[in-house]
């Protein structure tokens, strides 16, 4: 879709291969077990996609999943973590210009602005990716404690987590760039338009060496699947970044039954969005002979 | 020859108890109008009476708070505030002994603990906290971070001025002002704390102190001058404060139950960990949030270890919490009580046998005997639920990863402890254990230094630490 006139030969006309944007769950992409889909279209109201309209029984699928991976992912070296971020970055940069393409047409705005965003949004994968091997040394700690123990304090992933991004492509990956990176693994709900570069992403990360069930993408309806993952008992947290301000009272109460923690950030990038999806453990240790 | 057991009691005559107590606000105290009696639960003896606060009263304090905040101290610069800190914490030293009986008499624990470990800590907070008031921008959040306002403090009976020291000291180093309310049971140390607060000369309205039951820490919940909860309790009350609280901005902190496991592999050192079996379950009565309450056995030494773990508890001494030579004191209250044998029946109905030495326990007050149950199994209420009393759960496994899994089956995660003298063992445990403190070949320390708090159920942030005061703080630039 994204470079249709180029597919098209000068001689014979060609017509185009057009995408199934599907779900991505378990490093796989499957349809929704509802068989619901929703229409894409430009703003002119010409078709661009059916992303799929993803269901309760899909986000507890996608729960699953992440929370089978969590442990492995949490297990990974952090070299290796920040390897597979930065191979992510790598991914990205060599369709750029598909995703610039694509995210200006679903989303209206201009191809320059589209590929600003692009740039910005590898960017970010090379920032958090340099994150991984130093999250003990920022949010760490040796104590001296008074008395013969040695005792330190090391930040650890919570576990799974739900990110409700914002509709546009820098938001989702400001969402889940900053939740992995400390071994956490995630489920993305991405609404509306902007479910057509996301699903792309899955691509992005199917080809990434990202272990499967580490990144889950759901699209379709915040008003739809947020009250269900927030309600949600094997969800450690949840970013609520793209929530509107009035909605997020319900999701919090609901997400009060096994104390989730909620967390909405701007757009700013910093160490801090990935240490809330973290927690502190402190070791003590007698010292004697 | 036999050595004859001497009682060697504490003196009482240092603590001036009086009749009827009211609030502290705006540094002075106000008479309340409802009054409810506080016992000795050695003893059901009434030591005073304390004002029920309402909504009025939270009103007042709260008013008083923001008055504070904003026309002194977040005014002062972080050199004074701490100086105020390190003033407090002094007082606090020179009448250790004061709170320590006062504390004993409140809560029924014994002298011997409030008097090495709580009221130590409790200075040790406070000293530990005034030297970052004026350090803030090496904590870790940018630059001048700031305070959030008005600080509503709601701690429980198990630790009281242990609980204030841990809430009150990071919330006046980072320059918040605070209403804090005190368990029900326990009101006594902290209204003491006022007047130590007067004796250093805090300014009026940085500290307030409300009196109260649940409907007055609710008040405080939902007071929309409050920017900031810090709660220590129950999980059940955590919730109802995460669910009034979601559709405010109001940051909060919980520290909430815990179901500890403490693990034995087979090549641990059986004497000692005896001993931190019985500090990580007796310490304080089992009124512990972090007590290893489930004891989770290898189960080659199974046998041998519970053997041993009889004979040391046939040597606890139960009675008189004033008296030095105690090691169990009196159950709180007499609703704890109850809920420490409601829970024991169900173990024993469904199907755990269950162990006591032989040991008398007084008429008058509220005793319940240390307490083991063994052939428990992760079914059993006594194995899941939060029993918080001297009453250990007793499991075995086979395999290191069975422990783990047996020690993290549980929606709690705050404490945890392994014994092993194989390096390589211990780190690979507390590496899998999903609980915020995990004591290795120790159980039940605890330090102003060291973050303190819960992962799942068992509460939001810490306390303690560079991370204890991210709670307090808006991050700077």
């Amino acid at each position: 879709m994204a470079s249709s006139k180029k597919a098209i030969s000068k001689v014979t006309p060609r017509l185009e291969v057009k995408k199934t944007y599907k779900l991505y769950i378990n490093g796989a992409f499957p349809r929704s077990e509802s068989g619901r889909v929703y229409e894409v279209s430009n703003t002119k109201g010409g078709f661009i996609a059916n992303p799929t309209l993803a269901s309760r029984k899909d986000l507890r699928d996608a729960v699953v999943a992440a929370r089978a991976a969590q442990s492995g992912w949490a297990k990974a070296t952090a070299y290796n973590r920040g390897q597979i971020l930065y191979r992510i970055a790598e991914m990205l940069e060599g369709r750029a210009d598909q995703f610039a393409s694509e995210i200006s047409l679903a989303s209206g705005v201009t191809l320059r602005k589209a590929q600003d965003e692009v740039a910005t949004a590898i960017d970010r994968w090379v920032w958090y990716a340099g994150w991984s091997d130093k999250l003990s040394a920022a949010f760490g700690a040796t104590n001296p404690v008074a008395g013969p123990y040695y005792n330190f304090t090391i930040p650890e992933p919570q576990g799974v987590i739900a990110v409700a991004p914002a509709e546009n492509f820098l938001a989702f990956i400001d969402s889940i760039a900053p939740a992995i990176v400390s071994g956490n693994t995630v489920i993305a709900l991405v609404p509306g338009s902007a479910a057509v570069a996301a699903m792309t992403f899955a691509e992005v990360l199917a080809t990434s060496d990202l272990p499967a069930g580490v990144i889950n993408i759901l699209t379709g309806l915040h008003d739809e699947l947020a009250p269900w993952a927030a309600s949600h008992m094997d969800i450690d947290g949840f970013d609520i970044s793209g929530i509107d301000k009035k909605k997020r009272t319900d999701l919090k109460v609901a997400g009060a039954e096994n104390l989730k923690r909620f967390h909405h950030f701007d757009g700013a990038i910093s160490p801090t969005r990935i240490y809330a999806f973290m927690e502190a453990k402190t070791v003590w240790h007698p010292i004697g002979v | 020859m036999t050595f004859e057991y001497a009682p060697a009691p504490e003196s009482r005559s240092i603590v001036d108890i009086k009749p009827k107590y009211g609030h502290f606000i705006d540094g002075k105290f106000v008479p309340g109008k409802k009054h409810f009696a506080t016992i000795n639960p050695a003893t059901e003896e009434v030591l005073s009476q304390i004002s029920l606060g309402g909504q009025s009263d939270v009103d007042k304090a709260v008013q008083a708070a923001q008055k504070a905040y904003t026309k002194t101290w977040s005014k002062l610069s972080g050199k004074e505030r701490g100086k105020y800190l390190y003033r407090i914490a002094r007082i606090l030293q020179e009448r250790a002994r004061e709170f320590a009986v006062l504390e004993t008499l409140d809560n029924g624990k014994p002298i011997r603990e409030t008097r090495d470990i709580d009221i130590p800590l409790v200075a040790a907070h406070f000293f530990y906290h005034a030297g970052w008031a004026d350090k803030l921008d090496y904590a870790g959040l940018g630059k001048s971070p700031q305070p959030h306002g008005v600080a509503g403090q709601i701690i429980p009976w198990n630790f009281p001025l242990l609980m204030l020291a841990w809430k009150v000291a990071p919330a006046l180093a980072t320059g918040n002002t605070v209403v804090l309310k005190p368990a029900e049971t326990t009101s006594l140390t902290a209204l003491l704390f006022a007047q130590v607060c007067q004796q250093a000369e805090l300014p009026d309205g940085v500290v307030n102190i409300v009196t109260g039951d649940g409907s007055t820490g609710a008040a405080i919940v939902n007071h929309p001058g409050i920017h900031k909860i810090a709660f220590t309790g129950s999980t059940d009350v955590g919730k109802k404060i995460a669910r009034a609280i979601a559709g405010t901005s109001k940051k909060a902190t919980l520290e909430l139950g815990g179901k500890g496991a403490n693990i034995v592999f087979d090549d641990a050192p059986l004497d000692e960990t005896v001993e931190g079996i019985v500090n990580g379950i007796f310490f304080n009565q089992g009124h512990v949030c972090c007590a290893g309450s489930r004891l989770i056995l290898q189960e080659g030494i199974a046998d041998e270890l519970i053997e041993k773990l009889k004979v040391r508890m046939a040597k606890i001494r139960v009675g008189d919490p004033l008296d030095k030579n105690t090691d169990l004191g009196a159950i709180n209250s007499k609703e704890q009580l109850l809920k420490i044998q409601e829970l024991a029946s169900a173990g024993d109905a469904e199907g755990a046998q269950r162990w006591s030495p032989a040991c008398t326990l007084s008429a008058k007050g509220f005793w319940f005997a240390p307490t083991i149950f063994t052939g428990v199994t992760q079914a059993h209420r006594i194995a899941r639920e939060e029993i918080f009393g001297p009453v250990l759960s007793i499991l075995t496994f086979r395999t290191p990863q069975e422990a783990i899994e047996k020690a993290n089956n549980t929606p709690f995660g705050l404490s945890a402890g392994v014994w092993s003298e194989k390096g390589s063992r211990i780190l690979w445990a507390t590496q899998q254990l999903r609980a915020g403190v995990v004591w290795a070949n120790t159980f039940n320390k605890f330090d102003p230094t060291s973050p303190f708090g819960g992962y799942k159920e068992s509460g939001w942030g810490r306390e303690g630490g560079k991370h204890g005061l991210a709670a307090y703080l808006k991050e700077g630039k």
